[in-house]
């Protein structure tokens, strides 16, 4: 099977977020980037599918700032083959990145099998990178999957949608399968597997040569800011048993009569 | 003037509370209201209250349940004989992965879960959180029309429709094409409660919770206060929790009136997921928990006593 993992970097879920002065897009200078949590559960599908399934290749790709390869690195220490690296800005819109995927998975030679993805970035949040990568390769996806089990013609997978429950598709491959947290744990890149990965080819491609142009750009972003600070809220002391009662009863009182939310 | 289709799913005998926060936003405009399947009278009447101009039942075979392929056709199909410039959705479990798919099909762009908009004229502008809400900016949309755009439940709020009026109902045939990935069966969730997205209040229990039995004590707070529970990384990490009840960068974000905080000490990923939410209470042991930055009300104690004694306030307080 030719399996496609579709990555993304972003920046380590401890950041502190910085807008830039002109508020076009956040501070990217001192940031720790990581690969998207979500990516991890992807990386890691295509390599339990890939040991499934003997004579599967591994590719992993990704569109991106080429400053800092880590996301690539990382997945080909995991165990993937071989990475493609279309290079772009960190601030590309889901349109955009999804059209240079396509370019890149074509420019490969290899006709995908199974494709998977995160179900989305923390960066930018938008969940639509899977499902417009699918729609524009005509293939059949689900989303927000939790569990995956079948062979390399037939899957079923599991999608989670509101109050935890799952829809089971059967689906038919070639496909595109988005993955949540919860479908597998993602192993840890070894030492030996992160030598390896050093050696292992990467390929850079520009925008243009996927065919992607500033024409192709759906989202317009400006003004970044913070969230306005909250004033200090109440606090309220209630460790001395005797106090308790008196302290949650307030509290519950406030919340009716002052911030009324009851 | 700008002709809008606001996407809605059905929900028993109404709509989700989404599609009314986007109809009372859109007061001015004359909008239409789409669902696929009969949208029942109770539903037309809510959407008529909030400002719908006409209300259309999408109707076809193999449409009973969702599937990403089924209904994007059949929405495609609708939108392109309606020449719609804009199309709305809540950013449901549905929306979501709904209508990238469709605005793919018209080479469109899709604004992901803003928080706020405004149609200037027949431009839209719109807010939304990024990193999980570590920072906002302001979204425009470029680019062939329609534009698509979905919204964060409770975010706008319910704001009437001073220029509702009566809305026209009719069905509509539509195509669901070809499915290639079809819903073979559905698995029940442990909640039957409002997801975390949606849910007006919520609860949620950190590491110290100590296990999974612990949960019960907020779950019954839960049942007092018409709230849905949820839990940080932390708990779910430790196995306290399933991963659909987490909060956070990593989790759901939300945006509830009241999310009241249990034994949560406030890591950043957590606080960006729920920092949104109108009112905060924390209840922890560290009074130098991060959480008590973001809390209105902070209280400094046990949860394991405290969550007991509030339950029986609100029981009080609600005459339940």
């Amino acid at each position: 099977m030719n399996i496609f993992v579709c990555v993304k970097q972003v920046p380590d879920t401890e950041t502190k977020i910085v807008p830039t002065g002109d508020g076009t897009f956040i501070e990217t200078a001192s940031i720790k980037w990581i690969m998207n949590p979500y990516c991890e559960f992807a990386v890691e599908q295509a390599l339990l599918v890939q040991a499934a399934n003997a004579g599967s290749t591994v590719t992993v790709v990704r569109v991106g700032s080429s400053k800092d390869t880590e996301a690539l690195r990382t997945a080909m220490a995991m165990g993937a083959d071989d990475a493609f690296l279309v290079e772009a800005g960190d601030n590309l819109d889901s349109y955009m990145i999804a059209k240079a995927l396509k370019g890149a998975i074509e420019k490969s030679g290899k006709t995908p099998d199974l494709i998977l993805t995160g179900k989305q970035a923390i960066d930018d949040d938008c969940l639509q990178v899977p499902q417009i990568l699918a729609t524009m390769l005509n293939l059949p996806s689900v989303s927000v999957v939790v569990g995956y089990e079948g062979s390399a013609t037939d899957i079923t997978v599991k999608r989670e949608v509101e109050g935890g429950a799952l829809e089971v598709y059967g689906v038919k491959l070639p496909a595109l399968i988005a993955c949540n947290k919860g479908i597998n744990t993602p192993r840890y890149a070894s030492l030996p597997g992160i030598m390896k990965a050093k050696k292992k080819p990467l390929t850079t491609l520009a925008l243009a040569d996927v065919g992607v142009s500033d024409a192709d750009k759906r989202v317009k972003y400006s003004g970044f800011t913070l969230p306005p600070e909250k004033p200090a809220g109440k606090k309220f002391d209630a460790t001395d048993a005797a106090k308790m009662g008196a302290v949650v009863k307030e509290v519950v009182g406030l919340l009716r009569t002052e911030a009324k939310v009851l | 003037m700008a002709k809008i289709l606001v996407f809605t799913e059905l929900h028993g005998s109404h709509v989700k509370g989404v599609t009314l926060e986007i109809l009372g936003k859109l007061a001015g405009h004359t909008v239409d209201v789409a669902a696929i399947g009969a949208i029942p009278s109770e539903a037309i009447a809510d959407l008529a209250k909030f400002g719908a101009a006409n209300v259309h039942s999408l109707k076809g075979a193999n449409l009973d349940k969702y599937s990403p392929e089924g209904y994007a056709n059949a929405l495609k199909g609708f939108i392109a004989a309606g020449s719609y410039d804009y199309v709305f959705a809540g950013a449901t479990s549905v929306g979501k992965d709904l209508l990238p798919r469709v605005a793919t099909m018209f080479d469109a762009g899709m604004a992901s879960e803003v928080t706020n908009f405004i149609m200037e004229g027949d431009k839209f502008a719109g807010t939304r959180p990024l990193f999980a809400g570590k920072c906002f900016a302001k979204v425009e949309l470029l680019g062939p029309k329609p534009h698509f755009v979905t919204v964060r439940p409770n975010a706008l709020g319910m704001n009437a429709n001073p220029t509702a009026g009566q809305a026209s109902a009719k069905d509509d045939a539509v195509d669901a094409g070809i499915i290639r990935a079809m819903i073979k069966e559905i698995v029940k969730g442990a909640s039957e409660k409002l997801d975390l997205t949606e849910a007006n209040i919520i609860i949620s229990g950190g590491r110290a919770m100590k296990d999974a039995a612990n949960f019960k004590i907020l779950n019954e707070m839960a049942d007092v206060i018409g709230a849905t529970v949820g839990a940080s990384r932390a708990a779910v990490d430790s196995g306290f929790a399933p991963h659909a009840m987490q909060v956070g960068q990593t989790g759901k974000t939300v945006a509830p009136s009241l999310y009241i905080a249990c034994g949560i000490s406030g890591a950043i990923q957590h606080l960006a997921g729920m920092r949104t939410s109108k009112v905060i209470v924390a209840i922890n042991t560290d009074p130098d928990a991060p959480i008590f930055t973001k809390a209105d009300y902070g209280i400094v104690g046990d949860l394991f006593t405290i969550v007991p004694i509030m339950t029986q306030e609100f029981k009080n307080l609600l005459g339940k």
